[in-house]
Parts: C-alpha cells; structure tokens; sequence
C-alpha cells in the first residue's frame, strides 16, 4: 500500500491545492473526455496535453518525476497492448492507445496529488452522487491501512510457523481471511456503537463545502478551456471553411 | 444532591441466553471517579453499555434523575460521553476535526458553530495541532485524546472510559492522567490498571460473573482481590 | 482486468457509463431508502477488507501464488445489492488512488465487476446453496464472478478496435480460465473457514421464486458475455440485423458531431462501426432478459 506520498503531496499548498475541488474534478473530467473521445490522438495535439499537465504540475508545485512515475502504474497494460497492436501491424493506432492512457492517469494523477479525497468526496455529493455510495467509499479508505497493517502482521505471523506444504498453506492463508473477515465485521459493529454513542440518528451530517470564489472560476476557464481548444484544434480550418459558406 | 447515575438490579443476557449482569446496583455523585474492576468477562464492559443506552436490560437505569427509555436516548447521550476502548472504531471519520464535529453536529449545531466548538474540545486535551490529519497517522495516545475530546466537544455531564490506558505507554499514560485530572466531569473508568486507578478515583468496585461483589477504596480492593 | 482510461472508444464507454451511472444510482438510494445508511460503515470495513485480502497469497505451486478478487465473497456474505455497492466502492478507489482502473471507463469496469460479476458470483449460490452441491456453488460463483468480468473487458476492448490476433485472445483465454478456477477455489476455501468460526455471516438466500429466476438471470448473463464476445470478433452476422434494425445509423448519428467537415478518425473503420452496433444490439438483448427475469419473479411472488 504505498499511497502515504500521495496524501503527503495533498498536504502541500499552491494555487492548485487551494482550488475548490468541484472545480478541478470538472476540469478533470473535461480532459478525460477531451482524451478519450479521439480515436487517434494527433501528435501535435497529444504534444500540446502534455505540455498542458506538465503546466499544470509546476502550478501545484508537484515533484514532476514522482507524478510521471506514479502515473506509470497504467504502463504496464497499455505497452502490452500498445505491442500487441503494433504486432498486428497499426503500430500508430498502438502509441495512440499508449499516450492517451498514460496522459489521462497523469491528469488524474494531478487531482488526487491536489485534493484530498474527502475533498473529492464532498464535490462528488455537491454533483449528487449517491450519498450511500460516498459514505462507503469514505469508510473504505478510513479503514484501508488499518486492515492491511492488520494482514500484513497475519502475513508475518504465518510466516515464522513455516509452511508444511503447499496445502498447508493454502488452508492457512483461507484461515487467516477468515479471521480477518471476522475482525472486520466485528470492527464494523464497534463503530456503530460509537456512531451511537455520539448521537447518530440515521442521518449522516456534512460539513460546509468550501466558498466558491472568482480565482475557482477562473481556473475552471482555463483548466477546463484549454483541452478543449486543444482537442478541437485541428477541426479550426473546416470550421472556418463551414462558417463561411 | 442526587445521584448523576442510579442503576438497580440491573440484568442483561446475550443472545444466546447467558447471563452477562445478574443484577447489578451502582450509584454515580457529582465530582466522584469511580474504577470497576473484574477479570475479562466478568461484565464490566456490558454494564456501561448500559450507561447511554447501547444496550437495554431489565432493571432501572437512571441518569441525570432521568429513566433510561428508547425515547430520550439523544439527551442521555450528550449527557454520558463514552470513550471507547479501541480508538480506531471511534474515530471513524477521515480527519481529526471532522469526526470531533461529529457529535456536536449530531445535536443540531450548525457547521460553523460545531467546528468551534471541536476546535475548542482539542484545545482542551491539546491535540489542536493535528486537527486537519487523518486519524492512521497518529499514535495509540493521540488517539485516545482526540476521542476524548470527541465527546467533550458535546458538554457531557459524566465521561466513562473503557480500559484507557490500553496500548498507551507511561509517558501516554501520564498525558491522560494530568488531562482526566483536569476535567470536571464525574468519571466512571474500566480498567485493569491499579496504578492509574489509584491516581484517579475516589472509590471503586469489583465485578464478578455480572455481579459487584465488592465497594470501597482501590488500596482496599487491590488487596482483598490481589488486583 | 481493471481497463485503463484511453483503451476504449467513444460509443463504449459512453454506453457503459450511461447504464452504470443511473444503475449504482438506483441501487444505493434504493439502499439509502431502506434505512441502510448506518450500513455504510459495514459496507466500507468490508471493502477495506477485500483490499487487505488481496495482500495475503495463496500458493498454487511453482512459485506462483493467486490472491482473492472477492465479488462472489461480498455477494455471500452481504448480499448482491450490498456487494455491488461494496465492490463499486472499491473501484473507485482504486481508480482514483491507485491507478488502477480508468476513471471516464469506470461505468465500464463498474458494469463488468459490480454488476456482471457479482451477479455471475451469487447466482450460483442463490440457487445451489440448500443442498448436496453447496460447495459446487460457491466454486461456482468465484470462477463465473471473473470469467464473466474478465470477458466482458476482452470485449470491450474487442469492440473499440483493439486488434487481437487469435494467439493473443488464446493465451488471454487462457489466463482468465487459470484466474477463475483459482478464485472459485479460493473464495471456497474462505467461505468455509468464514462458515466454521460464525455461520451467521453467511446469507441465507430467499428460496421464494428462487429457481427459475435465478436460471434465467444467469442464462443472461453468460449469453450477454458470449454473444457480446462472438459479436465483437465477427460483426458481419449482426450487422445485418443491426442495419435492419436502423442501429448502426443511429448510432453514426449519436456521435455525429456539429463540425460539418470532421468525423471522429475512427467510425471510418467498418469494422468499428459494425462491433459498436452489435455491442450495442447484444447489451439491450441482455438487459430484456434481465427485465423479463425480474418480471416473471415479481409474478411468481405475486
């Protein structure tokens, strides 16, 4: 589990970090879409992205070099494809696939380094995602490192007994989920006790969102704006052509 | 002045039939901290369980001069602020400031007004510092503050404490001390730790088998029970 | 299995996340409705759980070792609708955190594993649970949970005009039979320890209506999966259909964009136009079964 950098990155401040994350989640998606929406991506186009992201990383005073390697977890899938499609002989079609993947993880990667997830979450409900389905994601990631601390130390323990086999073995990883999946719903109850305890009556309560302000609207122009001029760049002679006819 | 928590022949079963409180009597005053003792099992926990309404046994509860009823358990609960023996299940939000807001916005305060009142709360057990952080990143006795100051943030009347000082070491036992010293509120503290008990409560009792077997000075259980 | 943004084509991924959305939609403030916001907590330990499963290995000989996936796991232990929310939970965090999985392909990973999956990993166990094939059904429902998703990605892929020359589908045949027969053992051998230290985790599905529904659905199901995957690999026998049917114009015209003079590069490809279409095509045959399904068992409740 080695997301602790990116929270660390999150706690970091820059024009970026203090944007409201409604509007960089638009802004996201935006891209996204600006991305995935071409077939094949122009070389001149994926060139003026990427110069977009990089922008966008010194803007939010990121370690480039830890963004691009963390952004490279998509790597792995697209050059497998990206070779599969060269061996069938569309080697363009294959680095088109290859670019837009590993531009959009960047892009996505530029949001969770720049907002905490609450923050994320919260932006999400103001957009009216289903609250349950917040709240569960909420409480997955509260309780993400305390169980996987939880079985690395079963990992460990099970390890220094040594195994009589492969069977062996096998039972005992099953054994040790078992014990884990106990814990866990035995977890759960305890919470809501203390969910009790503290007055919850059904309802969830939510903070305030943070205030929108004019520099929120102004990166969302730009942020949002540029992909999109980007991407509809090569289309500017036909539009013109159409317009004057 | 009557007592802030009168219980009488209080008795609760499991599910599955067995017996965890064969009647139990206990009375809370004002200013008063009180220590349970027992070995595992022998009910302590079920019993302050009992204290805001978590579990409903027969018998009578009172608190605050107020019978324990399905209907005012939003009231009992502000007024008992219980503090959790596994820290990790009570701070369930994902940052610090969030979840001490959780109780004071669960009464009705707006947002504003319960972040005040949080930020106040962490003053008090001086956890202010690591009010935006999330919860993993902090120590067993980190914790076990910020969830104190969790249920100070809702003004209650009497604090209970299940086993406080597990997992914390003698440095973190001493910051809880000097802080439990410091508050107002009656205190009702579950604990196998004679020592802390001793620097902390006026008077103590004995659970065995679901039962208080024995009332007096800590000095004077801790001998007969060879605690 | 996770599909990475940038590997799917438009008509895709717009598709799926237009039946994900409103679906993960319905379910959750279904949920909500039903008071079962105090589940949240359940539902997110449980995810975090899945997540924590997936560090522990189990060995299966010469040096490599297989780990739990879980949809048919939750779908046992918490129910379909609670497992699909628990496993969307998952999805997005692990597409937001930690790169694996898209986010503008969500709805598509969200369909293929929340849905596909945990429907595929607990319908076996609906129907076989009472009984001498128990543990045939829960084998079951781990090896269908992946197969189907696994199939439903290849397809998709398929669909958007990544190109697979026949070894390639062989080998990744291949490995998603090796991954499914491992998790239908896996999620086995832990629903058996789950059994031994508390029977009451595990549901007790609704006998009511059970058989023939549960029959159908996953009649649809794998039908869905292998005619989306035939579709997808030889488009010419739907295409017909689909032209007759006025689809593929449709959907050329779904996507026709105001800029007179430019079309997406891509909807000159044929072989696109006619796999899009008859994705499409099998994706709303799927969903009449499903309907009809539901259909006959509020019937048979009635």
């Amino acid at each position: 589990m080695h997301y602790l950098n990116l929270e660390d990155w999150t706690r970091r401040s820059s024009p970026v970090h203090a944007r409201e994350a409604r509007v960089k989640l638009a802004a996201l998606m935006v891209f996204l879409i600006a991305v995935g929406s071409a077939g094949r991506l122009p070389w001149p186009v994926a060139i003026a992205l990427a110069l977009l992201l990089l922008a966008g990383l010194v803007a939010a005073r990121l370690p480039v070099a830890g963004v691009l390697l963390r952004a490279g977890a998509v790597l792995p899938f697209g050059l497998t494809l990206a070779v599969v499609t060269a061996l069938a002989g569309d080697l363009g079609r294959g680095a088109s696939l290859l670019t837009k993947s590993y531009l959009s993880a960047v892009a996505v990667v530029l949001l969770t380094a720049t907002t905490t997830l609450p923050e994320i979450l919260r932006a999400l409900e103001s957009f009216r995602a289903p609250r349950l389905l917040l709240l569960v994601v909420q409480f997955l990631y509260r309780y993400l490192l305390v169980l996987a601390g939880q079985a690395t130390r079963m990992r460990m323990a099970a390890e220094c007994r040594g195994g009589r086999g492969r069977r062996w073995r096998f039972q005992a990883a099953a054994g040790s989920l078992a014990v884990l999946f106990g814990s866990s719903r035995r977890r759960a109850d305890g919470i809501y006790r203390a969910m009790l305890a503290r007055g919850f009556d059904g309802r969830w309560p939510a903070l305030a969102p943070k205030p929108f302000r004019a520099a929120d609207a102004w990166f969302l122009l730009i942020a949002a704006g540029a992909p999109l001029a980007i991407r509809l760049s090569p289309d500017l002679p036909h539009l013109g052509a159409a317009w004057l006819r | 002045m009557a007592p802030l928590i009168e219980v009488s022949g209080l008795r609760f079963r499991y599910e599955d039939g067995a017996v965890a409180l064969a009647g139990v009597d206990f009375h809370l005053d004002a200013g008063e901290t009180v220590a349970l003792f027992g070995a595992n099992g022998s009910g302590k926990t079920t019993f302050v369980l009992h204290l805001n309404g978590l579990l409903a046994g027969s018998g009578s509860v009172r608190v605050g001069g107020r019978e324990v009823t399905g209907n005012n358990l939003a009231e009992i609960r502000r007024l008992v602020g219980l503090v959790f023996q596994d820290p990790d299940e009570q701070l369930f939000m994902p940052t610090v400031i969030e979840d001490v807001a959780f109780g004071p916005l669960n009464l009705g305060l707006e947002p504003a007004e319960a972040v005040e009142r949080s930020r106040d709360a962490l003053e008090q057990v001086g956890m202010i510092d690591v009010a935006g952080r999330a919860p993993y990143h902090l120590s067993a006795g980190e914790k076990r503050r910020v969830a104190i100051a969790g249920v100070l943030a809702m003004r209650p009347e009497i604090l209970v404490l299940d086993e406080p000082t597990t997992w914390l070491d003698p440095p973190g036992r001493r910051h809880l001390l000097e802080l439990l010293l410091r508050l107002p509120q009656a205190k009702i503290v579950v604990t196998h730790d004679t020592r802390f008990a001793r620097a902390i409560a006026t008077r103590a009792v004995f659970f065995e088998r679901g039962r208080i077997i024995a009332e007096g000075g800590v000095d004077d259980l801790a001998a007969r029970f060879r605690w | 299995m996770h599909i990475p943004d940038g590997f799917l084509a438009t008509p895709v991924w717009a598709a799926l996340d237009a039946v994900s959305i409103p679906a993960v939609g319905y379910l959750a403030r279904r949920a909500q409705r039903d008071l079962e916001e105090s589940r949240a907590p359940l539902l997110g330990v449980m995810g975090a759980f899945v997540f924590a499963a997936q560090m522990i290995n189990f060995p299966v000989g010469i040096g490599t070792s297989g780990h739990l996936v879980g949809s048919a796991l939750l779908a046992s232990t918490l129910g379909p609708s609670a497992a699909a929310v628990v496993m969307t939970a998952i999805l997005a965090v692990q597409a937001f955190i930690f790169q694996d999985g898209g986010i503008l392909v969500l709805g598509a990973n969200v369909f293929n594993m929340a849905f596909a999956g945990v429907l595929a990993g607990y319908l076996p166990f609906h129907y076989w649970s009472a009984g001498r094939w128990r543990r045939f059904a829960v084998f079951l429902g781990g090896f269908l949970s992946v197969l189907v998703a696994a199939l439903l990605a290849l397809a998709q892929l398929l669909a958007s005009g990544v190109p697979m020359p026949p070894a390639i589908l062989a080998v990744s045949a291949g490995l998603f039979l090796v991954t499914a027969l491992l998790e239908g053992a896996i999620t086995l051998a832990v629903f058996q320890a789950i059994e031994r230290i508390h029977p009451g985790w595990i549901r007790k599905p609704s006998p009511a209506g059970g058989r023939v529904t549960a029959s159908l659905a996953l009649a649809a199901v794998m039908l869905g999966t292998l005619g989306v995957l035939f579709a997808s690999s030889f488009p010419d026998g739907l295409e017909n259909m689909a032209g007759r049917l006025g689809i593929a114009g449709q959907a050329r015209n779904l996507f026709e964009t105001p800029l007179v003079d430019y079309e997406f590069r891509f909807f000159q490809s044929e072989w696109l136009r006619k796999g899009s279409a008859g994705l499409i095509g099998l994706t709303v045959v799927y969903l009449v079964c499903a309907a009809m399904a539901r259909g006959l068992a509020r019937r048979k409740r009635a």
